[in-house]
Protein backbone atom coordinates (compact mmCIF):
# COMPACT_ATOMS: atom_id res chain seq x y z
CA UNK A 1 0.00 0.00 0.00
CA UNK A 2 2.88 2.57 1.43
CA UNK A 3 4.83 1.61 -1.59
CA UNK A 4 2.06 2.33 -4.16
CA UNK A 5 1.51 5.76 -2.89
CA UNK A 6 5.72 6.24 -3.26
CA UNK A 7 5.03 4.97 -6.68
CA UNK A 8 2.36 7.30 -7.70
CA UNK A 9 3.98 10.03 -6.13
CA UNK A 10 7.24 9.36 -7.83
CA UNK A 11 5.25 9.06 -11.42
CA UNK A 12 4.04 12.81 -10.23
CA UNK A 13 6.89 14.37 -9.68
CA UNK A 14 8.35 12.74 -13.03
CA UNK A 15 5.60 14.06 -14.77
CA UNK A 16 6.22 17.67 -13.34
CA UNK A 17 9.64 18.08 -13.89
CA UNK A 18 8.76 16.53 -17.81
CA UNK A 19 6.55 19.62 -18.00
CA UNK A 20 8.69 21.95 -16.68
CA UNK A 21 11.56 21.31 -19.08
CA UNK A 22 9.20 21.82 -21.88
CA UNK A 23 6.75 24.45 -21.27
CA UNK A 24 9.00 26.02 -18.69
CA UNK A 25 10.80 27.94 -21.72
CA UNK A 26 8.18 29.14 -23.61
CA UNK A 27 6.53 30.46 -20.28
CA UNK A 28 9.94 32.27 -19.84
CA UNK A 29 9.71 33.46 -23.70
CA UNK A 30 6.30 35.28 -23.08
CA UNK A 31 7.51 36.65 -19.57
CA UNK A 32 10.59 38.00 -21.16
CA UNK A 33 8.33 39.73 -24.02
CA UNK A 34 6.20 41.45 -21.04
CA UNK A 35 8.90 42.66 -19.08
CA UNK A 36 11.01 46.18 -19.52
CA UNK A 37 14.93 45.91 -20.63
CA UNK A 38 16.00 46.78 -17.32
CA UNK A 39 14.00 43.68 -15.64
CA UNK A 40 15.34 41.26 -18.23
CA UNK A 41 19.03 42.27 -16.82
CA UNK A 42 17.81 41.93 -12.99
CA UNK A 43 19.10 39.34 -10.87
CA UNK A 44 17.63 37.33 -9.76
CA UNK A 45 15.15 37.64 -12.34
CA UNK A 46 11.53 38.13 -11.68
CA UNK A 47 9.04 34.99 -12.21
CA UNK A 48 6.06 37.46 -12.84
CA UNK A 49 5.18 40.83 -14.43
CA UNK A 50 3.15 43.16 -12.62
CA UNK A 51 3.22 45.45 -15.00
CA UNK A 52 3.13 44.00 -18.73
CA UNK A 53 5.10 46.09 -21.09
CA UNK A 54 2.70 45.37 -24.15
CA UNK A 55 4.71 48.34 -26.31
CA UNK A 56 7.41 45.58 -26.81
CA UNK A 57 5.16 44.70 -29.13
CA UNK A 58 5.13 47.57 -31.49
CA UNK A 59 8.65 48.26 -31.04
CA UNK A 60 8.99 45.09 -33.28
CA UNK A 61 6.97 46.45 -35.26
CA UNK A 62 8.56 49.61 -35.34
CA UNK A 63 11.90 47.60 -35.90
CA UNK A 64 11.07 45.42 -38.71
CA UNK A 65 8.46 45.48 -41.52
CA UNK A 66 6.30 43.38 -39.43
CA UNK A 67 3.39 43.52 -41.80
CA UNK A 68 4.89 42.92 -45.16
CA UNK A 69 6.86 40.39 -43.62
CA UNK A 70 3.93 38.71 -42.51
CA UNK A 71 2.38 38.97 -45.64
CA UNK A 72 5.12 37.45 -47.11
CA UNK A 73 4.52 34.42 -45.05
CA UNK A 74 1.34 34.26 -46.02
CA UNK A 75 2.40 34.58 -49.94
CA UNK A 76 4.62 31.39 -50.17
CA UNK A 77 2.86 29.75 -47.05
CA UNK A 78 -0.61 29.83 -49.49
CA UNK A 79 1.54 29.42 -53.24
CA UNK A 80 3.55 26.29 -51.87
CA UNK A 81 0.14 24.69 -50.63
CA UNK A 82 -2.02 25.66 -53.84
CA UNK A 83 1.16 24.13 -55.86
CA UNK A 84 1.56 21.01 -53.83
CA UNK A 85 -2.03 20.51 -54.58
CA UNK A 86 -1.90 20.70 -58.16
CA UNK A 87 1.18 18.41 -58.00
CA UNK A 88 1.09 16.26 -55.71
CA UNK A 89 -2.73 14.71 -56.31
CA UNK A 90 -2.08 13.73 -59.86
CA UNK A 91 1.14 12.37 -59.75
CA UNK A 92 -0.02 10.23 -56.62
CA UNK A 93 -2.83 8.97 -58.32
CA UNK A 94 -1.00 8.21 -61.17
CA UNK A 95 1.65 6.33 -59.07
CA UNK A 96 -1.11 4.30 -57.63
CA UNK A 97 -3.69 3.58 -60.32
CA UNK A 98 -1.57 3.09 -63.69
CA UNK A 99 1.19 0.82 -64.14
CA UNK A 100 3.36 2.43 -66.85
CA UNK A 101 6.86 1.80 -68.35
CA UNK A 102 9.63 3.77 -66.08
CA UNK A 103 6.49 3.79 -62.92
CA UNK A 104 9.22 2.00 -60.66
CA UNK A 105 11.86 3.83 -61.49
CA UNK A 106 10.01 7.67 -61.32
CA UNK A 107 8.62 6.52 -58.35
CA UNK A 108 12.08 5.30 -56.39
CA UNK A 109 13.37 8.45 -58.26
CA UNK A 110 10.78 10.32 -56.11
CA UNK A 111 11.59 8.69 -53.13
CA UNK A 112 15.32 9.24 -53.64
CA UNK A 113 14.41 13.13 -53.30
CA UNK A 114 13.03 12.61 -49.76
CA UNK A 115 16.47 12.21 -48.41
CA UNK A 116 18.20 15.29 -49.99
CA UNK A 117 18.12 17.83 -47.27
CA UNK A 118 17.86 21.75 -48.99
CA UNK A 119 20.80 22.38 -46.31
CA UNK A 120 22.79 20.21 -48.71
CA UNK A 121 21.91 22.03 -52.44
CA UNK A 122 21.22 25.55 -50.87
CA UNK A 123 24.40 27.23 -52.83
CA UNK A 124 23.80 25.29 -55.92
CA UNK A 125 20.27 26.54 -56.07
CA UNK A 126 20.68 29.88 -55.15
CA UNK A 127 23.56 30.00 -57.97
CA UNK A 128 20.80 29.16 -60.25
CA UNK A 129 18.23 31.42 -59.08
CA UNK A 130 20.80 34.34 -59.19
CA UNK A 131 21.76 33.46 -62.98
CA UNK A 132 17.88 33.44 -63.75
CA UNK A 133 17.70 36.95 -61.97
CA UNK A 134 15.20 34.88 -59.66
CA UNK A 135 16.63 36.02 -56.50
CA UNK A 136 14.33 38.56 -54.12
CA UNK A 137 11.19 36.49 -55.82
CA UNK A 138 8.39 34.95 -54.26
CA UNK A 139 8.71 32.20 -57.09
CA UNK A 140 12.55 31.31 -55.63
CA UNK A 141 10.96 30.75 -52.11
CA UNK A 142 7.84 28.67 -53.96
CA UNK A 143 9.23 26.77 -56.36
CA UNK A 144 11.62 24.54 -54.98
CA UNK A 145 8.82 23.38 -52.81
CA UNK A 146 6.04 23.16 -55.12
CA UNK A 147 6.29 19.44 -54.89
CA UNK A 148 6.90 17.31 -52.01
CA UNK A 149 7.96 13.75 -52.39
CA UNK A 150 7.11 12.76 -49.00
CA UNK A 151 2.73 13.92 -49.77
CA UNK A 152 2.94 12.13 -53.24
CA UNK A 153 4.27 8.87 -51.08
CA UNK A 154 1.40 9.37 -48.38
CA UNK A 155 -1.29 10.56 -51.09
CA UNK A 156 -0.56 7.15 -53.05
CA UNK A 157 -0.73 5.31 -50.17
CA UNK A 158 -4.53 6.54 -49.47
CA UNK A 159 -5.11 6.07 -52.95
CA UNK A 160 -3.85 2.36 -52.85
CA UNK A 161 -6.07 1.41 -50.47
CA UNK A 162 -9.60 2.86 -51.89
CA UNK A 163 -11.21 -0.16 -53.09
CA UNK A 164 -11.24 -1.37 -56.79
CA UNK A 165 -14.98 -1.72 -57.19
CA UNK A 166 -15.22 1.88 -56.53
CA UNK A 167 -13.25 3.01 -59.11
CA UNK A 168 -14.72 -0.15 -61.30
CA UNK A 169 -17.80 1.30 -60.95
CA UNK A 170 -17.27 5.07 -61.49
CA UNK A 171 -15.88 4.10 -65.11
CA UNK A 172 -18.98 1.46 -65.97
CA UNK A 173 -20.62 4.99 -65.44
CA UNK A 174 -18.09 6.06 -68.37
CA UNK A 175 -16.35 8.78 -66.18
CA UNK A 176 -13.21 9.68 -66.97
CA UNK A 177 -10.07 9.59 -64.93
CA UNK A 178 -10.00 12.97 -63.77
CA UNK A 179 -13.41 12.69 -62.81
CA UNK A 180 -12.50 9.76 -60.76
CA UNK A 181 -9.59 11.37 -59.42
CA UNK A 182 -11.26 14.53 -58.13
CA UNK A 183 -15.50 13.20 -57.40
CA UNK A 184 -14.54 9.85 -56.25
CA UNK A 185 -10.83 9.55 -54.99
CA UNK A 186 -10.60 12.84 -53.41
CA UNK A 187 -13.54 12.86 -51.24
CA UNK A 188 -12.06 9.39 -49.52
CA UNK A 189 -8.57 10.89 -48.96
CA UNK A 190 -9.68 13.95 -47.38
CA UNK A 191 -8.08 13.07 -44.05
CA UNK A 192 -4.62 13.01 -45.73
CA UNK A 193 -5.19 15.77 -47.74
CA UNK A 194 -6.00 18.05 -44.50
CA UNK A 195 -2.67 16.04 -42.60
CA UNK A 196 -0.61 17.38 -45.21
CA UNK A 197 -1.71 20.61 -45.84
CA UNK A 198 -0.82 21.08 -41.34
CA UNK A 199 2.02 19.47 -41.82
CA UNK A 200 3.36 21.44 -45.37
CA UNK A 201 1.87 25.15 -43.15
CA UNK A 202 3.77 24.09 -39.79
CA UNK A 203 7.22 23.78 -41.78
CA UNK A 204 6.51 26.62 -43.97
CA UNK A 205 5.39 28.86 -41.52
CA UNK A 206 8.80 27.89 -39.41
CA UNK A 207 10.75 27.35 -42.44
CA UNK A 208 14.05 29.84 -41.74
CA UNK A 209 16.72 28.29 -44.02
CA UNK A 210 15.30 28.88 -47.99
CA UNK A 211 13.99 32.69 -47.08
CA UNK A 212 17.86 33.03 -45.46
CA UNK A 213 19.45 31.65 -48.40
CA UNK A 214 17.56 32.99 -51.33
CA UNK A 215 16.49 36.28 -50.24
CA UNK A 216 18.74 39.30 -50.02
CA UNK A 217 16.21 42.04 -49.80
CA UNK A 218 13.54 42.50 -46.84
CA UNK A 219 11.06 42.86 -50.20
CA UNK A 220 10.22 39.17 -50.12
CA UNK A 221 11.86 37.74 -46.86
CA UNK A 222 9.25 35.88 -44.29
CA UNK A 223 8.47 36.08 -40.75
CA UNK A 224 11.46 34.02 -39.09
CA UNK A 225 14.18 35.93 -41.05
CA UNK A 226 12.72 39.06 -39.67
CA UNK A 227 12.43 38.49 -36.55
CA UNK A 228 16.04 37.58 -36.50
CA UNK A 229 16.61 41.43 -37.67
CA UNK A 230 15.92 42.18 -33.96
CA UNK A 231 18.88 40.16 -32.66
CA UNK A 232 21.20 41.46 -35.25
CA UNK A 233 19.74 44.54 -35.66
CA UNK A 234 21.62 47.43 -32.79
CA UNK A 235 24.42 46.31 -30.95
CA UNK A 236 23.03 44.89 -27.50
CA UNK A 237 20.64 42.20 -27.60
CA UNK A 238 17.67 43.35 -26.16
CA UNK A 239 15.93 40.11 -25.09
CA UNK A 240 12.48 41.58 -23.90
CA UNK A 241 12.21 42.84 -28.09
CA UNK A 242 13.21 39.59 -29.22
CA UNK A 243 10.88 37.67 -27.08
CA UNK A 244 8.37 39.73 -28.26
CA UNK A 245 8.67 39.14 -31.97
CA UNK A 246 9.30 35.18 -30.95
CA UNK A 247 5.87 35.11 -29.62
CA UNK A 248 4.18 36.79 -32.49
CA UNK A 249 5.85 34.19 -34.76
CA UNK A 250 4.88 31.50 -32.43
CA UNK A 251 1.23 32.29 -31.71
CA UNK A 252 0.12 31.16 -35.41
CA UNK A 253 1.20 27.77 -35.02
CA UNK A 254 0.15 27.36 -31.14
CA UNK A 255 -3.63 28.30 -32.28
CA UNK A 256 -3.53 25.64 -34.71
CA UNK A 257 -1.75 23.35 -31.95
CA UNK A 258 -3.92 23.89 -29.75
CA UNK A 259 -7.31 23.10 -31.77
CA UNK A 260 -5.77 20.16 -34.01
CA UNK A 261 -3.29 18.81 -31.19
CA UNK A 262 -4.61 15.35 -32.02
CA UNK A 263 -5.22 15.68 -36.05
CA UNK A 264 -1.31 17.02 -36.17
CA UNK A 265 0.31 14.39 -33.38
CA UNK A 266 -1.13 11.65 -35.72
CA UNK A 267 -0.29 13.88 -38.73
CA UNK A 268 3.53 13.68 -37.62
CA UNK A 269 3.13 9.99 -36.74
CA UNK A 270 2.35 8.92 -40.36
CA UNK A 271 5.59 9.88 -41.04
CA UNK A 272 7.57 7.09 -39.05
CA UNK A 273 5.01 4.45 -38.81
CA UNK A 274 3.52 4.06 -42.70
CA UNK B 1 1.44 -1.92 -42.90
CA UNK B 2 4.19 -2.24 -40.44
CA UNK B 3 7.16 -1.57 -42.64
CA UNK B 4 8.58 1.57 -43.29
CA UNK B 5 7.77 3.80 -46.03
CA UNK B 6 11.28 3.77 -47.49
CA UNK B 7 11.08 0.15 -47.95
CA UNK B 8 7.26 0.20 -49.45
CA UNK B 9 9.04 1.77 -52.68
CA UNK B 10 10.92 -1.03 -53.00
CA UNK B 11 8.03 -3.99 -52.70
CA UNK B 12 6.30 -3.97 -56.14
CA UNK B 13 2.28 -4.95 -55.60
CA UNK B 14 0.04 -5.82 -57.64
CA UNK B 15 -3.20 -3.67 -56.70
CA UNK B 16 -2.32 -0.74 -58.74
CA UNK B 17 -2.42 -2.36 -62.03
CA UNK B 18 -5.58 -0.61 -63.86
CA UNK B 19 -6.31 -2.51 -67.22
CA UNK B 20 -7.77 0.48 -69.17
CA UNK B 21 -11.01 -0.89 -71.30
CA UNK B 22 -10.26 0.77 -75.13
CA UNK B 23 -6.49 0.28 -74.78
CA UNK B 24 -4.16 1.57 -77.51
CA UNK B 25 -4.87 5.01 -77.44
CA UNK B 26 -2.19 7.01 -77.28
CA UNK B 27 -3.67 9.84 -75.07
CA UNK B 28 -4.75 6.90 -72.73
CA UNK B 29 -1.03 5.99 -72.32
CA UNK B 30 0.28 9.35 -72.02
CA UNK B 31 -2.18 10.11 -69.39
CA UNK B 32 -0.35 8.83 -66.50
CA UNK B 33 3.40 10.51 -67.73
CA UNK B 34 1.46 13.87 -67.86
CA UNK B 35 0.21 13.60 -64.62
CA UNK B 36 3.48 12.65 -62.91
CA UNK B 37 5.57 15.01 -64.87
CA UNK B 38 4.91 18.58 -62.80
CA UNK B 39 6.21 16.79 -59.61
CA UNK B 40 9.11 15.40 -61.75
CA UNK B 41 10.26 18.05 -62.90
CA UNK B 42 10.27 20.11 -59.95
CA UNK B 43 12.35 17.24 -58.70
CA UNK B 44 14.54 17.40 -61.42
CA UNK B 45 15.29 21.22 -61.50
CA UNK B 46 15.42 21.83 -57.58
CA UNK B 47 16.84 18.79 -56.76
CA UNK B 48 18.89 16.79 -59.25
CA UNK B 49 19.94 19.67 -61.37
CA UNK B 50 21.35 21.38 -58.35
CA UNK B 51 23.45 18.36 -57.43
CA UNK B 52 24.71 18.01 -60.78
CA UNK B 53 25.81 21.81 -60.49
CA UNK B 54 27.28 21.13 -57.51
CA UNK B 55 29.80 18.18 -58.24
CA UNK B 56 30.60 20.41 -61.53
CA UNK B 57 31.05 23.29 -59.61
CA UNK B 58 33.38 21.51 -57.11
CA UNK B 59 36.34 20.91 -59.58
CA UNK B 60 36.84 24.46 -60.04
CA UNK B 61 37.90 27.95 -58.67
CA UNK B 62 35.17 30.55 -58.48
CA UNK B 63 34.92 33.68 -56.63
CA UNK B 64 31.64 34.27 -57.94
CA UNK B 65 32.80 37.38 -59.58
CA UNK B 66 35.85 36.11 -62.07
CA UNK B 67 35.88 33.23 -64.38
CA UNK B 68 35.91 29.71 -63.57
CA UNK B 69 39.00 27.90 -63.72
CA UNK B 70 39.28 24.13 -63.67
CA UNK B 71 41.66 22.90 -61.05
CA UNK B 72 39.92 19.04 -61.03
CA UNK B 73 40.16 17.17 -57.64
CA UNK B 74 42.29 20.21 -56.30
CA UNK B 75 39.16 21.59 -53.77
CA UNK B 76 39.08 18.01 -52.38
CA UNK B 77 42.79 17.88 -52.14
CA UNK B 78 42.90 21.39 -50.02
CA UNK B 79 39.94 19.87 -48.14
CA UNK B 80 42.29 16.60 -47.02
CA UNK B 81 45.07 19.36 -45.74
CA UNK B 82 42.73 21.80 -43.96
CA UNK B 83 43.16 21.33 -40.22
CA UNK B 84 39.85 23.54 -40.12
CA UNK B 85 38.06 21.38 -42.18
CA UNK B 86 38.97 18.17 -39.92
CA UNK B 87 37.72 19.74 -36.97
CA UNK B 88 34.26 20.90 -38.57
CA UNK B 89 34.33 17.15 -39.68
CA UNK B 90 35.31 16.44 -36.12
CA UNK B 91 32.68 18.71 -34.67
CA UNK B 92 30.10 17.23 -37.21
CA UNK B 93 30.77 13.69 -36.24
CA UNK B 94 30.77 14.15 -32.73
CA UNK B 95 26.97 16.29 -33.33
CA UNK B 96 25.99 13.72 -34.75
CA UNK B 97 26.95 10.65 -32.66
CA UNK B 98 25.74 12.55 -29.44
CA UNK B 99 22.38 13.44 -30.81
CA UNK B 100 21.61 10.45 -32.53
CA UNK B 101 22.25 8.48 -29.32
CA UNK B 102 20.07 10.94 -26.91
CA UNK B 103 17.08 11.23 -29.37
CA UNK B 104 16.95 7.41 -29.58
CA UNK B 105 17.40 6.35 -25.77
CA UNK B 106 15.57 8.93 -24.07
CA UNK B 107 12.57 8.71 -26.32
CA UNK B 108 12.90 4.85 -26.29
CA UNK B 109 12.12 5.28 -22.18
CA UNK B 110 9.78 8.13 -22.19
CA UNK B 111 7.95 5.62 -24.83
CA UNK B 112 8.02 2.64 -22.77
CA UNK B 113 6.91 4.66 -19.60
CA UNK B 114 4.35 6.83 -21.46
CA UNK B 115 2.57 4.35 -23.59
CA UNK B 116 -0.62 3.25 -21.31
CA UNK B 117 -3.00 5.12 -23.33
CA UNK B 118 -4.13 7.64 -20.04
CA UNK B 119 -5.59 10.77 -20.53
CA UNK B 120 -1.92 12.13 -18.33
CA UNK B 121 -0.07 10.46 -20.52
CA UNK B 122 -1.82 12.25 -23.47
CA UNK B 123 -1.59 15.61 -22.16
CA UNK B 124 2.68 14.63 -21.16
CA UNK B 125 3.13 13.39 -24.94
CA UNK B 126 1.23 16.84 -25.76
CA UNK B 127 3.96 18.65 -23.96
CA UNK B 128 6.31 16.60 -25.40
CA UNK B 129 5.63 17.48 -29.20
CA UNK B 130 5.08 21.13 -28.54
CA UNK B 131 8.79 22.22 -29.56
CA UNK B 132 9.02 19.69 -32.46
CA UNK B 133 5.93 22.28 -33.98
CA UNK B 134 7.62 25.59 -33.21
CA UNK B 135 10.24 27.41 -35.34
CA UNK B 136 14.12 26.85 -34.92
CA UNK B 137 14.41 30.46 -34.84
CA UNK B 138 12.29 30.95 -31.63
CA UNK B 139 13.46 27.88 -30.14
CA UNK B 140 17.26 29.00 -30.87
CA UNK B 141 16.53 32.46 -29.01
CA UNK B 142 14.94 31.25 -26.15
CA UNK B 143 17.46 28.55 -25.37
CA UNK B 144 20.07 31.42 -26.01
CA UNK B 145 18.72 33.55 -23.27
CA UNK B 146 18.16 31.05 -20.87
CA UNK B 147 21.27 29.99 -21.72
CA UNK B 148 22.98 33.64 -21.38
CA UNK B 149 26.15 33.38 -18.97
CA UNK B 150 25.68 36.67 -16.78
CA UNK B 151 21.46 37.15 -17.29
CA UNK B 152 20.54 33.37 -18.43
CA UNK B 153 17.70 31.47 -16.16
CA UNK B 154 19.70 28.13 -16.03
CA UNK B 155 23.03 30.31 -14.41
CA UNK B 156 20.79 31.75 -11.87
CA UNK B 157 19.15 27.95 -11.07
CA UNK B 158 22.13 26.98 -10.51
CA UNK B 159 23.48 29.43 -8.33
CA UNK B 160 20.95 28.68 -6.47
CA UNK B 161 21.79 25.46 -5.99
CA UNK B 162 25.94 26.63 -4.87
CA UNK B 163 27.16 26.06 -8.17
CA UNK B 164 29.48 28.16 -10.63
CA UNK B 165 27.87 29.50 -13.38
CA UNK B 166 28.71 27.79 -16.46
CA UNK B 167 29.61 29.72 -20.19
CA UNK B 168 26.77 27.35 -22.12
CA UNK B 169 27.87 28.75 -25.23
CA UNK B 170 31.30 31.24 -24.87
CA UNK B 171 33.17 27.90 -22.88
CA UNK B 172 34.44 26.08 -26.13
CA UNK B 173 34.32 22.70 -24.60
CA UNK B 174 30.69 22.74 -23.65
CA UNK B 175 28.94 25.08 -26.35
CA UNK B 176 28.59 22.01 -28.93
CA UNK B 177 26.74 20.02 -26.13
CA UNK B 178 24.65 22.79 -25.42
CA UNK B 179 23.44 22.82 -29.06
CA UNK B 180 23.10 18.88 -28.78
CA UNK B 181 20.77 19.41 -26.18
CA UNK B 182 18.66 22.08 -27.96
CA UNK B 183 18.12 19.29 -30.62
CA UNK B 184 17.51 16.43 -28.53
CA UNK B 185 14.98 18.99 -26.65
CA UNK B 186 13.00 19.91 -29.79
CA UNK B 187 13.36 16.18 -31.21
CA UNK B 188 12.26 14.27 -27.92
CA UNK B 189 8.36 14.42 -28.48
CA UNK B 190 8.63 13.45 -32.36
CA UNK B 191 10.69 10.79 -31.44
CA UNK B 192 8.41 9.76 -28.65
CA UNK B 193 5.57 9.35 -30.62
CA UNK B 194 6.95 7.63 -33.30
CA UNK B 195 8.11 4.80 -30.54
CA UNK B 196 4.74 4.99 -28.90
CA UNK B 197 2.58 4.77 -31.69
CA UNK B 198 5.03 1.44 -33.25
CA UNK B 199 5.07 -0.08 -30.25
CA UNK B 200 1.38 0.25 -30.22
CA UNK B 201 1.64 -2.45 -32.41
CA UNK B 202 2.97 -5.18 -30.50
CA UNK B 203 0.44 -8.30 -30.17
CA UNK B 204 -0.97 -7.82 -26.51
CA UNK B 205 -0.74 -11.24 -26.06
CA UNK B 206 3.26 -10.90 -26.15
CA UNK B 207 2.82 -8.84 -22.95
CA UNK B 208 -0.11 -11.58 -21.20
CA UNK B 209 3.01 -14.27 -22.10
CA UNK B 210 5.19 -12.36 -20.47
CA UNK B 211 2.87 -11.28 -17.51
CA UNK B 212 2.40 -15.32 -16.58
CA UNK B 213 5.83 -16.13 -16.72
CA UNK B 214 6.48 -13.29 -14.16
CA UNK B 215 9.09 -11.50 -16.28
CA UNK B 216 10.59 -8.62 -14.94
CA UNK B 217 9.96 -5.10 -16.34
CA UNK B 218 12.97 -4.31 -18.15
CA UNK B 219 13.41 -7.89 -19.45
CA UNK B 220 10.20 -7.38 -21.05
CA UNK B 221 11.51 -3.81 -22.74
CA UNK B 222 14.58 -5.71 -23.58
CA UNK B 223 13.03 -9.61 -24.96
CA UNK B 224 9.74 -7.90 -26.28
CA UNK B 225 9.50 -3.95 -27.00
CA UNK B 226 12.96 -3.47 -28.34
CA UNK B 227 13.09 -6.01 -30.94
CA UNK B 228 9.75 -5.98 -31.89
CA UNK B 229 10.35 -1.64 -32.35
CA UNK B 230 13.49 -2.42 -34.26
CA UNK B 231 12.05 -1.57 -37.47
CA UNK B 232 11.46 1.83 -36.02
CA UNK B 233 14.33 2.69 -33.86
CA UNK B 234 16.15 1.59 -37.91
CA UNK B 235 14.03 4.28 -39.13
CA UNK B 236 14.48 7.16 -36.41
CA UNK B 237 18.04 6.31 -36.53
CA UNK B 238 18.41 7.21 -40.36
CA UNK B 239 16.34 10.65 -39.82
CA UNK B 240 18.34 11.43 -36.89
CA UNK B 241 21.57 11.06 -38.62
CA UNK B 242 20.35 13.23 -41.37
CA UNK B 243 18.94 15.59 -39.56
CA UNK B 244 21.91 15.33 -37.16
CA UNK B 245 24.20 16.62 -40.62
CA UNK B 246 22.15 19.64 -41.45
CA UNK B 247 21.97 21.44 -38.60
CA UNK B 248 22.84 25.01 -39.44
CA UNK B 249 19.79 27.40 -37.99
CA UNK B 250 21.04 27.00 -34.11
CA UNK B 251 24.48 27.02 -35.17
CA UNK B 252 24.04 29.85 -37.09
CA UNK B 253 21.73 32.02 -34.46
CA UNK B 254 23.08 30.85 -31.14
CA UNK B 255 27.37 30.69 -31.71
CA UNK B 256 27.82 31.48 -35.56
CA UNK B 257 30.16 28.91 -35.13
CA UNK B 258 32.02 29.90 -32.30
CA UNK B 259 33.60 30.03 -29.51
CA UNK B 260 37.15 29.27 -31.62
CA UNK B 261 35.22 27.10 -34.29
CA UNK B 262 33.67 24.41 -31.37
CA UNK B 263 30.61 25.09 -32.61
CA UNK B 264 31.64 24.89 -36.82
CA UNK B 265 29.47 21.98 -38.55
CA UNK B 266 29.50 20.92 -42.02
CA UNK B 267 26.61 23.18 -43.68
CA UNK B 268 27.72 26.21 -41.61
CA UNK B 269 30.61 25.80 -42.98
CA UNK B 270 29.18 25.34 -45.83
CA UNK B 271 27.60 28.43 -45.74
CA UNK B 272 30.33 30.62 -44.95
CA UNK B 273 32.62 29.65 -47.59
CA UNK B 274 29.57 30.00 -50.25
CA UNK B 275 28.14 32.97 -49.05
CA UNK B 276 30.96 34.81 -47.20
CA UNK B 277 34.36 33.78 -48.03
CA UNK B 278 32.68 33.32 -52.04
CA UNK B 279 35.12 30.29 -52.10
CA UNK B 280 32.77 28.60 -54.47
CA UNK B 281 34.28 25.87 -55.53
CA UNK B 282 35.62 24.88 -52.19
CA UNK B 283 32.12 24.87 -51.07
CA UNK B 284 30.82 22.60 -53.52
CA UNK B 285 33.26 19.96 -52.64
CA UNK B 286 32.47 20.13 -49.10
CA UNK B 287 28.72 19.66 -50.14
CA UNK B 288 29.81 16.88 -52.29
CA UNK B 289 31.36 15.27 -48.93
CA UNK B 290 28.05 15.98 -47.19
CA UNK B 291 26.34 14.30 -49.55
CA UNK B 292 28.77 11.44 -49.71
CA UNK B 293 28.00 11.01 -46.08
CA UNK B 294 23.93 11.02 -46.30
CA UNK B 295 24.20 8.68 -49.29
CA UNK B 296 26.66 5.99 -46.97
CA UNK B 297 24.33 6.00 -44.57
CA UNK B 298 21.33 5.91 -46.62
CA UNK B 299 22.87 2.93 -48.38
CA UNK B 300 23.84 1.00 -45.32
CA UNK B 301 20.59 1.90 -43.39
CA UNK B 302 18.69 -0.42 -46.51
CA UNK B 303 21.26 -2.81 -46.34
CA UNK B 304 21.00 -3.62 -42.80
CA UNK B 305 17.10 -3.44 -43.24
CA UNK B 306 17.28 -6.19 -45.56
CA UNK B 307 19.00 -8.40 -43.42
CA UNK B 308 18.52 -8.26 -39.77
CA UNK B 309 15.38 -7.14 -38.83
CA UNK B 310 12.43 -8.88 -37.17
CA UNK B 311 9.76 -8.88 -39.87
CA UNK B 312 6.28 -9.19 -38.98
Amino acid sequence: MKRNVLRRAGRGLAGLILVLIFFAPFYWMVLTSLKTLGQTLKMPPDFWVSDPQWRNFSEVMRRIPFFSMLKNSIIVTIGILVCQCLTVIPAAYAFARFQFRGSSFLFGLTLTTMMIPAQMIFLPLFLMFSKMQMINTYASLILPSASSAFAIFMMRQTFKQVPDEIVEAARLDHAGEFKIMCRVMLPIARPTVVTLALITFIATWNDYFWPLVLTTKDTVRTLPVGITALHLDEGGIDYNVLMAGNVLLVIPVMIAFFFAQKQIIKAFTYIGDK
Amino acid sequence: METNYALNGRVRTSAAVSKKSGAGKAGAKLLPYTMVAPSIAVFCVFILYPIGYMIYLSFFHWNLIGPKTFIGLENYLDLLHDADFWQVMGNSFLYMFLMVSFSLMIPLLLAFTLKQDTRLNKFLQGVLFTPYIVSLVSISYVWMWMMDSDYGLINYLLHLFGMSPVGWLSDPSVALPSLIFVSVWKGIGYNTIIFISSMETIPQYLYEAANLDHAKKHTVFFRITLPMISPTIFFLTLMNIISAFKVFETVNLMTQGGPMNSTNTLVYDIYQYGFQFYKIGYASAMGVVLMGIIGICTVLYFRALSRRIHYR
